[in-house]
């Protein structure tokens, strides 16, 4: 007879079978015999964080700049519940997540027991699916597909919550690895067809642009360099969602930079006029498309997609591709060279009147702004940081809010998976414990947590965890004491009535570095600036960096609400003109 | 310019709403009618009625069929994030007035009442092959099946006869002739 194997046992098993080097979690009651494994499993070690929803954040930074699944492991009720957070996050943003719950024991599930809640009814909506075990058979089967359902395809977050009492049940073990393949939900359905159809249009065009999102970040390595491919190929202009950035060079000539209601005057313009629109592994967010009525409205569009429900879901696309974005430009690559060996060359005079017209919306120079010698800008504290860092194979995290915008417009990125942010949930809080999971994954590398003084304070116990663990990550607070995009949005949308995004009483953030066991840095002027960024680069442990910037800064350009692509407010200047004519008119 | 006071576009030309029957397929396990209950009332889209049972214990697997509301761009939607859903076989969808559709809803009903009022009664639901499931000298119980609207209709007719109860079904609907739901 084969020997038998807890339940405990199983999960490390299943984890080991797939490879799992590190896991993010807090004990408690319900896992404790999980815990009590961990110490027989050498090959897994396991981060401990201090807040769930930073195990959570901190598995999404892991699995987006390692291209692995995360694992979190957390206990049943209050450590399910603070877990939603990051699961939904992950959900919206596609990362590959695997959370093993602990559960009261089975007889007890329904009787309210102590920490005890419906994990599975309340994660349902923010998973791809999700698993109660019941029989300690199931287990390793569970917890396979787990992984399958998490990693392939759209990829997303899935949980597997484990009563107590499987925990500690006895089976037999069958490795999962070597059975066949099961069905997963995978869709790679496109035919040559389609793909030459996109060629066809593709060499109609006049007027074609590229628009790729974190599809492309997800389909793997391979993907960024067949676009970067694609486009020296086609000579085509390419702009990216705020998850797309990286995997195309920021700072190559084809690059529009990024689009949407923050993004760059050229980009956004071009997806207005033009008359091709290739959207490769992006969902037409709302962000994006700014007015749906009015989304670009002279163009043909193609959407490219692993995930047959993103087409046709908010914009009515004339080609739609269902599949895996590196297969599909694969194909279009292959096709493209065979068919039309020098569509560059041809394609370049067919284009020039378009190039033209992009250059001439680039001069404006959208993400321009007015400096100053006397307080740090914001958007001139991240070019700083890009320029001493960007030698460096630099990881860059940020929270949410202004700071995400800026950094997402001023630091240029070359590679994919060095850009991790909540773009689709925008949960603030995000960038502090995802960078405690991407320095785990990359030990070596210097990473950065762009943040503003609110968000980082909503999981700045992970500081604790960052410390303990010996990672030296860098979080780079720009500190305007607002909640910086509420305090825009009230003052561009409700008569600068600032209602509660001030913080009135925040902490010294050095001080609070060396609480924590960390080295803290302030820069007050733009004269320091320099100095104290290469002194937070040059420390080896980790480091809070408050630099106290304007206060009062926007972040443009923007499209304001329910306005299309082409109606963007550029900025302070723009905004000024516009003041004046008003005035004008009522002096009149 | 009247700047919209919102975060969010304002929403744009709303399409004609048809009505649709959607069958579903899924593994007969624990949470998958919530999952996908949960997706319709998670997404905003409505369920008018909904049927489900087991229809193949060997493999486990259960039907269900909802009748919703929607634009084609709705409904469209609908189908594939069914489709996404992990104990999900497949997605079938038809219109309402589909003419090689057969769609079928169950009504039992009780009428409390004298000899002539029952008997009005069971004459009323004459077209709708009335079973007469239990009767004393005081009351019946009559099952009929019929589309939504004729029930709706008989319903109406029935109350002067002494209707006291209804217990309805969500409609179930089936291709007619050789071809079945792919």
């Amino acid at each position: 007879m084969s020997k038998l194997y807890s339940g405990a046992e199983i999960v490390f098993k299943c984890l080991e079978d797939q490879d799992v080097e590190y896991i993010f979690g807090y004990p408690g009651g319900a896992v404790l015999p999980i815990y009590d494994e961990l110490k027989n499993h050498e090959s897994i070690k396991h981060i401990l964080v201090r807040h769930e929803q930073g195990a959570g954040h901190a598995a999404e930074g892991y699995a987006r700049s390692s291209g692995k699944p995360g694992v979190v492991l957390v206990t049943s009720g209050p450590g399910a519940t603070n877990a939603v957070t990051a699961l939904t996050d992950a959900y919206m943003d596609s990362i590959p997540l695997v959370c093993i719950s602990g559960q009261v024991p089975t007889h007890l599930i329904g009787t309210d027991a102590f920490q005890e809640c419906d994990t599975t009814g309340i994660t349902r909506p923010c998973t791809k699916h999700n698993w109660l075990v019941k029989d300690v058979k199931d287990l390793s089967k569970i917890i396979y597909k787990a992984f399958e359902v998490a990693t392939t395809g759209r990829p997303g977050p899935v949980l597997v919550d484990i009563p107590k009492d499987i925990q500690f049940q006895k089976t037999k073990y069958v490795s999962s690895i070597k059975r066949k393949k099961l069905n997963g939900k995978i869709h790679n359905k496109f035919n040559q067809s389609e793909i030459d159809q996109l060629v066809k249009l593709m060499v109609n065009s006049s007027r074609p642009i590229l628009y790729t999102g974190g599809g492309v970040i997800n389909s793997g390595p391979k993907a960024s360099e067949l676009l970067r491919e694609l486009v020296s190929l086609t000579g085509f202009p390419i702009t990216s969602t705020l998850q797309g950035l990286g995997s195309y060079p920021g700072d190559d000539n084809q690059f529009l930079g990024m689009l949407g209601m923050h993004g760059t005057y050229e980009a956004n313009n071009a997806m207005h006029d033009c008359d091709l629109m290739i959207n490769i592994g992006a969902r037409f967010d709302d962000r994006i498309t700014g007015k749906i009525d009015e989304f670009s409205p002279k163009s043909k569009k193609v959407h490219i997609d692993i995930d047959p429900s993103s087409i046709n879901k908010n914009v009515k696309v004339d080609l739609p591709i269902v599949g895996d974005v590196s297969e599909v430009m694969l194909s279009v690559i292959k096709t493209l060279k065979k068919k039309n060996p020098n569509f560059a060359s041809s394609n370049k005079e067919k284009t020039s009147k378009w190039w033209e017209k992009i250059s001439e919306w680039r001069s404006v120079n959208s993400l321009n702004f007015i400096n100053s010698d006397k307080t740090i800008k914001p958007q001139h504290a991240i070019q700083r940081l890009y320029e001493l860092t960007k030698d460096k194979d630099t990881y860059i995290t940020t929270e949410v809010g202004q700071h995400q915008m800026w950094a997402a417009q001023h630091y240029k990125f070359n590679k994919p998976n060095r850009w991790m942010t909540s773009g689709g949930l925008g949960t603030m809080g995000y960038g502090l414990p995802a960078a405690v999971g991407v320095q785990i994954a990359h030990p070596d590398k210097l990473v950065v947590d762009i943040a503003g003084e609110a968000s980082v304070l909503m999981t700045i116990q992970e500081m604790s965890t960052a410390v303990q663990y010996n990672l030296p990550i860098k979080i780079f607070i720009l500190n305007n004491e607002y909640m910086g995009m509420v305090r825009q949005w009230q003052e561009l949308l409700h008569e600068k009535n600032y209602s509660e995004s001030y913080t009135a009483a925040l902490p010294d953030f050095v001080k609070l570095a060396e609480a924590y066991g960390c080295v803290g840095i302030r820069a007050k002027t733009p004269d320091e600036l320099d100095e104290k960024i290469k002194e937070m680069i040059n420390v080896n442990k980790p480091v809070i960096f408050d630099c106290l910037v304007d206060k009062e800064e926007n972040c443009f350009p923007m499209i304001p609400s329910g306005k299309p692509h082409n109606q963007m407010l550029l900025g302070p200047n723009d905004q000024k003109e516009n003041k004046i004519t008003g005035k004008g008119k009522t002096l009149v | 310019m009247s700047k919209p006071k919102s975060a969010y576009s304002i929403p744009g030309k709303k399409q004609k709403s048809d009505t649709h029957v959607i069958v579903v397929w899924v593994d007969n396990e624990a949470g998958v009618l919530a999952r996908v209950v949960g997706l319709f009332s998670g997404r905003g889209y409505n369920i008018e009625s909904l049927a489900v049972a087991e229809v193949d214990s060997k493999l486990n697997i259960s039907r269900i069929t909802i009748v919703t509301t929607g634009t084609p761009q709705v409904i469209e939607q609908i189908k594939l994030q069914l489709g996404k859903l992990v104990p999900v076989h497949k997605v079938a969808d038809f219109m309402r007035g589909d003419k090689k559709i057969i769609f079928k809803e169950m009504a039992l009903l009780k009428i409390v009442g004298n000899n002539i009022r029952r008997k009005k009664a069971i004459k009323f639901c004459k077209k709708f092959n009335p079973v007469v499931l239990d009767k004393t000298n005081k009351s019946v119980v009559i099952q009929i099946t019929a589309l939504r609207r004729e029930i709706d209709t008989i319903m109406n007719d029935l109350k002067k006869t002494g209707l006291v109860s209804v217990s309805r079904t969500g409609a179930v609907a089936m291709t007619r002739g050789a071809e079945v739901f792919k």
